[in-house]
């Protein structure tokens, strides 16, 4: 089933609040991990074979649980890389000192293993490559809107699709290579680019955005709030922002 | 339930605590922001507080207006869907009963939309935010609510997940029927009880 056919999941509509209809979420699955690889020496990318999977929209997320010997059990949400096109599941996830969850699967998730998932979760950070959209990620953030920028390629629309990635160093950023091989806009707070000297995202690395693009921003509490209110001075409308924000704060 | 997951054995605990609903664990004194929209600017001064829809006084609240109103507290824990629950946390401000109260919902009112300023909605049975179980709040351990989590003023009906403790709440709509809001139309539980893990819609 093409994504695009999803109940409620018309992605890009701006009254997306007033849309009818749900978004699907499919049940526990057994996965297969198919593939584990470090990228950087504090993420790990993991490819995974889900079963009867129901289709995801870029943007959505799946939830890990893990279960110890006594029962006891640990869930945490993890946003989808690969594309509806990717016959496998692929999640990115950064090792936190001290994670319960992270920490196993960056150190421990070894191929052939199995893995409880249940997803696709969410219906409102989507999008189906079907209108304009500006994307703005900090460090993990990035995983859902890679997810995006895949699948405009595979819709043959790249052109409708702008991203700013941003992270403290080259070696932070996940997907660094791809993002900026795509025309992503790299933003490194603490190292210097040929076209950008080492500095915290502000203004002047978002595209104007009054035209009205859906802007979607992903990262920690912190690099969320900083972005999206960029976006609104950048001239988003308030309406048009979605966000997500991954992780702890204090 | 599958089995095991081969090398994981969790976080060194003692005693699961018993405040803990299935499936979650202590954020400790964490309190993680998960909010889908822009973080607004509310003006206490502008804000509104109403009750409509089936009720027999449809009533709007300024902001002095309500905290003239009998404080009340809560005391006890919250439980976030994303697996996170804050234990022995406390939030002031008013009780719905007395305002429900004042606007008089009609026999048949059974269901409840509650809506932001930033237009999010999440509805919720009417049962869900009577008898002590629901607040308008604007506190947090005594210090005011921050923006990010929902300050100046949200909704707090913490026996369900968070997601119905609407932030920058502005209204509450009485309905004789239930329709889905902003999460439960994008996958999630249209009621949400965390005992019963009601996260998805069809748990
Ligand atoms: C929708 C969504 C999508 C997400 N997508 C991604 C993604 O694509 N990639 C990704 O990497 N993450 C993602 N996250 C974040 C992810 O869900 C987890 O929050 C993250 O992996 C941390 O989980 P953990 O179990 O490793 O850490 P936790 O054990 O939950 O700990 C979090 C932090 O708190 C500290 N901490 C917690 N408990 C204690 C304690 N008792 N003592 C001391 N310190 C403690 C840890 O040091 C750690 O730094 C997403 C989150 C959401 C909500």
């Amino acid at each position: 089933m093409p994504a695009s056919s999803l109940p409620g999941a018309t992605a890009g509509s701006d009254a997306a609040i007033l849309r009818p209809g749900r978004a699907p979420a499919g049940g526990w699955r057994t996965a297969t991990v198919r593939e584990v690889a470090h990228p950087t020496p504090r993420t790990a990318m993991i490819r995974l074979d889900v079963p009867a999977r129901v289709d995801h929209l870029p943007g959505q997320h799946y939830v890990v649980r893990l279960t110890a010997p006594d029962g006891y059990t640990a869930s945490r949400s993890y946003s989808v890389a690969s594309p509806p096109s990717d016959p496998l599941i692929e999640l990115l996830v950064e090792r936190l000192d001290d994670g319960e969850v992270s920490g196993f699967l960056a150190d421990v998730l070894a191929p052939g293993d199995t893995l409880e998932v249940r997803g696709p979760i969410g219906g409102w950070f989507v999008w189906d490559a079907d209108r304009p959209a500006v994307a703005v990620g900090g460090g993990t953030g990035v995983v859902p809107l890679v997810a995006m920028l895949r699948h405009a390629r595979d819709r043959g629309r790249p052109e409708l699709f702008t991203m700013v990635a941003a992270a403290g160093r080259w070696a932070d950023l996940p997907y660094a290579e791809e993002l900026a091989a795509a025309g992503a806009r790299i933003v490194l707070s603490r190292e210097d680019r040929p076209e950008r000297p080492a500095g915290r995202i502000g203004l002047d690395d978002l595209p104007d955005l009054t035209a009205g693009p859906t802007v979607f921003v992903c990262g920690s509490a912190a690099f969320a709030e900083a972005a999206s209110s960029l976006a609104v001075r950048a001239g988003a409308d308030e309406d048009s922002v979605r966000v997500e924000r991954f992780g702890p704060s204090g | 339930m599958t089995g095991p997951t081969r090398g994981f054995f969790g976080r060194t605990r003692t005693e699961r605590d018993p405040r803990l609903p299935p499936g979650q664990y202590d954020t400790g004194s964490g309190w993680p922001v998960l909010t889908a929209e822009v973080t607004p600017h509310l003006d206490p001064q502008k804000w509104t507080f109403t009750i409509d829809g089936l009720v027999e006084n449809p009533t709007t609240w300024t902001w002095d207006e309500m905290h003239a109103l009998p404080q009340s507290e809560y005391q006890g824990d919250i439980h976030c869907v994303t697996t996170w629950s804050k234990l022995a946390t406390s939030f002031g401000g008013v009780s719905l009963d007395g305002l429900l109260a004042t606007a008089r919902p009609l026999p048949e009112a059974s269901f409840v939309m509650a809506t932001s300023t930033t237009k999010y909605t999440t509805n919720l049975p009417l049962a869900d935010i009577q008898d002590g179980k629901a607040w308008v709040a604007w506190s947090h351990e005594g210090k005011a609510l921050t923006r990010e989590h929902g300050g100046p003023v949200r909704l707090l009906v913490p026996h369900l997940y968070f997601w119905k403790s609407a932030k920058w709440v502005t209204r509450l709509t009485l309905m004789d029927h239930d329709e889905p809001g902003f999460w439960e139309r994008n996958g999630y539980h249209d009621r949400g009880d965390p005992w019963a893990e009601q996260r998805y819609q069809g748990d």
